[in-house]
């Protein structure tokens, strides 16, 4: 039963990725946490896991419409590991309450920018569908 | 001596892989903004590019989370397929969905799971 909940939850994670532009990992955490009984850092641990294949459909959906400086986007990733590996550390040392606040705190942040941007005045000019946001995961 | 626009990037990469480390996600709430201010890039341009980075930054932040024994194989390949399935169906149905309701819905969604993190 719960693991039905988790899959649905993944979905929807992929689903507000889709059509809002918000990313996955903030519903795949919580998803692994609640309904699979993974720890908050396992859970994000493998919500980077499932990130990847989403990100990759992101990135040749977006390069359709011309959305992607890949160039740009792999130098980022080529130089991360140094912050990637400092966060990696610190994820694992950290005390668990304090990644449980960190997290809540980031989720109130997206949903604040949500709600920003679902109240926002409508831009005057029709957008296209491919001038959507695209995801971001 | 590299230039300032590849010094640029690293920071972004840093930033971004620091916050992803942190929290289990892509970094892209790091990465747009900062390609957006620092690069002049749109909104769409720098998403786009966000995600590609995202892939590489991810699987780094994975083979440093293995390292640790966290990474739950099985469970997150095996939800990853609702997860892909979420994006191309939410992808899709852009055009026909009323995105502001969704919106308020989904900030709802992570404000109730914001609490139940909270309350131990």
């Amino acid at each position: 039963m719960s693991e039905v909940a988790a899959v649905l939850l993944a979905a929807a994670g992929g689903f507000a990725g889709g059509l809002l532009g918000i990313g996955g990992g903030i519903l795949f955490v919580p998803a692994l946490t609640l309904f699979l009984d993974l720890s908050q850092v396992e859970a994000e641990a493998t919500s980077l896991l499932m990130i990847i294949p989403v990100a990759i459909v992101g990135v040749i959906r977006q390069r359709r419409y011309g959305n992607v400086s890949l160039r740009d986007g792999l130098v980022i990733g080529t130089l991360s590991p140094v912050g990637v590996l400092i966060g990696v550390v610190a994820v694992n040392e950290l005390p668990v309450r304090a990644l449980e606040l960190g997290f809540a705190a980031l989720l109130l942040f997206v949903a604040y920018g949500l709600v920003r941007r679902a109240l926002a005045p409508e831009p005057s000019s029709s957008r296209s569908p491919e001038l959507r946001s695209p995801k971001n995961v | 001596m590299p230039s300032s626009r590849t010094l640029r990037l690293a920071a972004i990469g840093t930033a971004a892989g620091i916050f992803s480390g942190l929290f289990g996600v892509g970094g892209g709430t790091v990465i747009v903004p900062l390609l957006i201010f620092w690069f002049a890039f749109g909104e769409r341009l720098a998403t786009g590019t966000s995600l590609a980075a995202i892939v590489v930054i991810a699987a780094f932040a994975v083979a440093f989370q293995t390292g640790y024994g966290n990474v739950h194989f099985l469970d997150g390949l095996l939800l990853s397929i609702p997860a892909v399935g979420g994006v191309i169906a939410g992808a899709a149905a852009q055009q026909r969905l009323p995105q502001k309701a969704i919106s308020l819905g989904f900030a709802a969604l992570l404000v109730v799971l914001a609490i139940t993190l909270v309350i131990p």
